[in-house]
């Protein structure tokens, strides 16, 4: 066979996503005015079904093709499960809000799936030049949704903010790339991990590689001191689209962090890499900890509370060692399971005048009208801070035992002493709903496949989550060995 | 000699653009002079022999992205005098923050040794006899690199999908010739005969 055809084969998913998308394109474009949204988006959660798939009948083991710029291994097909199933509830849970507002166009789903083809690109990407493009690719897209609802001002600020941020950043990343492009003279991450690990003496060209591709990746996780976009951007966009990128984009961004650190840059240059994670990791944990104390907007809490979360992530990657990554994954898909959930119930949450819930005040006394929509902001709330029975505690309680397994004592202590701050504002959201007298009385407007979602969630982070802890732990751990060759 | 005298005309034109550019005061002679740098780049990777990265510089940069700068700069109405008030306030904070730029960039540079330990382990082995730089380019892109090509090309469909959508809007009102229409008309839709009473007008 010619290798293109065998090519072709092992990229699947991305080949499937990509014809996908441009139907979906034609099929909004060619149905009536009316229908489209509602066929697009349906055919979008098809086509990622699919493209889901047909990961299952992926090849064995690695599998490189595109002449090294492309690989499919256990790691890739499980964050691709991860990032397909989070764009299809993005999509799914944008229907009402879509229905409603008057930008419901059916470009919405077909974004939605260019972007998640980035993602998948993302963490395929063997190679720098498949990482950035998949960046781009996930990147644009997002830009265009922040923007999405363009009568709105706010709307069109995050757009607009995101979009000159982002161009910096990946103008920084791309630097990166040439750097290191220049000092290890290839852009694919095996030959360059080969090229690293010869290297006697540690060349500082390289290095400021490295500085600035963690420059890049940082701004995509949203991981301090590269966080500044996440509050503004979250609180201006519509809220589905707030939910998109606080799940999907962020799980392939931290799976390409790893690839990219853990593959390409082993050896010696692992402990100048690690310093950056572990600085990262910490001022992202203190940072989205203390500065979400002040919120009084949901959104912004929520954006903060994302930035802690990544930081925690990150603690996974600090060790570089297996049980590290397989925390990293553990933690990404508890992660991408409780924020949807809580963006999920806002979005299903209406204010008399029909307006979303913005503001924390609004939510007073929600136990008493919305008893069921409490308890589930409240499961993931308790779960987000890492409250044992719950399931948002083991990812953490992984991330830390392979922080003190690699000897990183400090770290482990101040996330631990961060989750202790951060428990302080889910707790207060918390308080909000149970003790104090409602102040508006808030309707449930949302669909019935959003309550759907919001249970499955809610039961998922609840301590029945705790059955699927095995099985999700066996698959992370087959996920994290990808990247670990014998 | 000529290729020595050639490349410090284009460098040092290049340089002299490229500081027209920052400090020119009319928005729209920086712009020009962005084109002068451009050309002038062109010449230089004439010099290195890689002609058709010239020939795209000057398309590409040249005939569409310097004339939608040029058009953008003419079309928004910008008070350019405030804005280099601004700059000027702000002009201590970019000083340094470019200073330590700079500073990174050479301490990178001076870590640059040419020649050890680099070795461009997966570069092109460059055109095979009988085969131009261009054919080159151009047989590799669509082979080796057609994946990120493919995405690439995708990338720009984004961009499309949404420039349309930020910035398409259906308006009622406007007046489109629609041929069908025109075409079914017949007398009897068109010509009407109507009493016109003295003293008031017509109904129409």
């Amino acid at each position: 066979m010619h290798p293109i055809v065998t090519s072709i084969a092992i990229a699947g998913p991305e080949v499937i996503l990509t014809l996908g998308s441009l139907a979906a394109l034609m099929l909004g474009t060619f149905s009536a005015p009316g229908r489209a949204l509602a066929a697009t988006s349906l055919f979008a959660i098809a086509i990622l079904a699919v493209a889901g798939f047909a990961l299952l009948d992926g090849p064995a083991g690695t599998a490189l093709a595109f002449d090294g710029l492309y690989v499919a291994d256990d790691f890739s097909a499980f964050l691709k499960v991860i990032i397909f199933t989070a764009t299809a509830a993005s999509v799914v849970l944008a229907q009402p809000w879509l229905n409603e507002s008057r930008t419901g166009r059916f470009e919405y789903p077909v974004l939605m799936l260019l972007s998640a083809l980035g993602m998948a690109v993302m963490v395929s990407a063997n190679d720098l030049l498949s990482l950035y493009i998949g960046l781009e690719l996930t990147a644009l897209p997002s830009y265009v949704l922040a923007a999405f609802h363009r009568a709105d001002n706010r709307s069109a600020e995050a757009g607009l903010k995101y979009f000159v941020l982002g161009a910096l950043a990946s103008g920084i990343l791309l630097y990166g790339v040439t750097l290191v492009y220049g000092f290890a003279g290839s852009t694919q991450f095996d030959i360059i991990a080969g090229i690293v690990s010869g290297q006697t003496e540690r060349s500082l060209g390289l290095l400021f590689g490295i500085v600035f591709i963690i420059a890049g990746m940082a701004f995509k996780v949203s991981a301090v001191p590269f966080h500044m976009w996440t509050p503004d951007v979250y609180e201006g966009a519509p809220t589905p689209v707030a939910a998109f990128f606080s799940a999907a984009p962020k799980a392939a961004a931290l799976g390409l962090m790893a690839r990219v650190l853990v593959v390409a840059f082993p050896g010696n240059v692992a402990a100048d890499w690690q310093q950056i994670i572990i600085f990262i990791a910490i001022a992202s944990m203190v940072l989205g900890a203390v500065a979400a104390v002040a919120q009084t907007n949901i959104k912004r809490l929520l954006a903060y509370s994302s930035i802690a979360n990544i930081g925690f992530a990150l603690v996974g990657l600090t060790p570089g060692s297996p049980a590290g990554v397989s925390a990293l994954l553990f933690y990404t898909t508890v992660y991408v399971a409780m924020t949807l959930g809580s963006f999920l119930v806002v979005l299903q949450l209406r204010r008399p005048d029909g307006e979303t819930v913005e503001q924390m005040a609004d939510l007073a006394g929600l136990s008493k009208t919305q008893p069921k929509l409490a308890a589930a902001l409240a499961i993931f709330m308790f779960s987000l801070a890492g409250i044992p029975p719950l399931l948002g505690f083991w990812p953490k309680f992984a991330v830390f035992q392979a922080a003190i397994a690699a000897g990183l004592v400090p770290l482990a202590i101040i996330g631990f002493i961060a989750s202790v701050v951060a428990a302080f504002y889910y707790l207060r959201l918390i308080k909000i709903m149970y003790f104090d007298e409602p102040a508006v009385a808030l309707a449930s407007e949302g669909s019935a496949a959003n309550g759907t979602m919001i249970a499955a969630a809610a039961l998922f982070c609840s301590p029945i989550g705790m059955l699927a802890m095995s099985p999700l732990a066996a698959a992370t751990a087959r996920a994290a060995a990808a990247l670990f060759p014998a | 000699m000529t290729a020595t005298f050639a490349f410090y005309l284009f460098a040092i034109t290049l340089l002299t653009g490229g500081l027209m550019v920052v400090t020119s005061k009319n928005p729209v002679h920086s712009v020009l002079w962005l084109i002068v740098c451009f050309f002038n780049a062109a010449g230089l990777f004439i010099l290195l022999g890689a002609e058709f990265l010239a020939m795209l510089l000057v398309i590409v940069y040249v005939g569409a992205v310097a004339v939608l700068f040029l058009f953008v700069v003419m079309m928004l109405d910008i008070d350019f005098r405030a804005l280099q008030r601004g700059a000027l306030k702000n002009l201590p904070l970019g000083l340094a923050v470019s200073g330590v730029i700079l500073a990174e960039v050479l301490l990178v540079a001076s870590g640059w040794q040419p020649g050890t330990g680099v070795v461009m382990n997966d570069a092109l082995a460059g055109p095979p006899a009988g085969m131009t730089n261009t054919q080159w380019i151009g047989s590799q892109l669509y082979t080796r690199y057609v994946f990120v090509f493919s995405m690439a090309g995708l990338l720009l469909l984004a961009a499309m999908i949404g420039a349309i959508v930020l910035t398409h809007r259906r308006r009622v009102g406007t007046k489109k010739q629609n041929i069908s229409v025109q075409n079914a008309r017949t007398p009897a839709s068109a010509v009407g005969v109507g009493k016109a009473p003295v003293g008031q007008g017509v109904e129409l």
